[in-house]
């Protein structure tokens, strides 16, 4: 089945974490720059998965699975200060959070 | 160009697709949905590279789980189209270029990497599916104290958004 060569699926994982770059530089919305930060752990769970494969190695799947857990737990406290910020300044601007900003 | 190809290419595209339309959505409503269409592209890829399990945790605990939180949030604060200031022109003119160069050099790095060559079924993997149960005995006993040190990380995230997430006294 999988005859596609690995690099290109490396190199599909590059694309879409730079197109994540991309969107984190962009983005001004806090909810959507959350979401740049899981483009680019997805595009890195592809090289991982990628990677597992080409040498028939489960520690990369492990990885993968720990990447996934990680994030469920970075969202959960994440969106928890999204919603709190919101709650004190009424806005998902990041450039109106700017407190520390100098 | 087999099959496999033409699938490699169709998900490939379609998850390229989703990410440039999570960059140019101005909805993060729009964004949101674009970011499930990327994850259930990656399922069928980690499908098509034989990682079944981790292809029906994605579309779980990804596209099911953190996405369904994304979008509880997003209706919950009501958040609408988002707008420009003179400091996100700023950060188009600085960072797309930045950005640009950083995929081309992921890009080049790992087309030409040495496992570039190699193809996707190359060593030591004999069986075309790897199977749950390998999957499971490795995660059991190999990484056994980082499984358990996880579900702590699980539990002081969820101690951490109640505290957050509760209105002051």
């Amino acid at each position: 089945m999988s005859v596609v060569p690995i690099s290109y699926y490396l190199v599909l994982s590059a694309i879409l974490f730079g197109l994540g770059v991309v969107a984190f530089v962009f983005k001004r919305n806090i909810i959507t720059i959350f979401m740049a930060i899981e483009l680019m752990l997805n595009a890195v769970n592809l090289a991982f998965v990628a990677f597992a494969r080409a040498w028939g190695q489960l520690d990369g799947l492990v990885f993968v699975f720990f990447v996934i857990v990680v994030a469920a737990a970075e969202a959960a406290v994440g969106l928890a200060i999204v919603i709190t910020i919101y709650h004190s300044r009424q806005t998902l601007n990041i450039e109106r959070v700017n407190l520390l900003k100098f | 160009m087999t099959l496999p190809f033409i699938l490699f290419f169709v998900f490939a595209l379609i998850s390229i697709a989703g990410a440039v339309l999570l960059i140019v959505a101005r909805e993060p409503i729009h964004s949101a949905l674009s970011l499930i269409l990327v994850m259930m592209a990656l399922a069928m890829l980690y499908l098509m590279l034989g990682a079944e399990f981790i292809a029906a945790v994605q579309i779980i605990v990804y596209a099911g789980a953190i996405m369904v939180l994304f979008v509880f949030v997003i209706m919950l604060l009501n958040a609408g189209v988002e707008e420009r200031t003179d400091w996100s022109k700023m950060a188009k003119y600085a960072g797309l270029p930045v950005a640009v160069l950083l995929l081309l050099e992921l890009a080049h790095w790992m087309s030409h990497s040495l496992i570039g060559e190699t193809p996707a079924n190359g060593a030591g993997s004999a069986n075309v599916m790897v199977s749950t149960r390998d999957l499971s005995m490795q995660l059991f006993q190999k990484y056994l104290f980082p499984f358990e040190a996880t579900s702590i990380l699980i539990l002081i995230a969820i101690l951490g958004a109640l505290v957050l997430a509760k209105k002051d006294e």
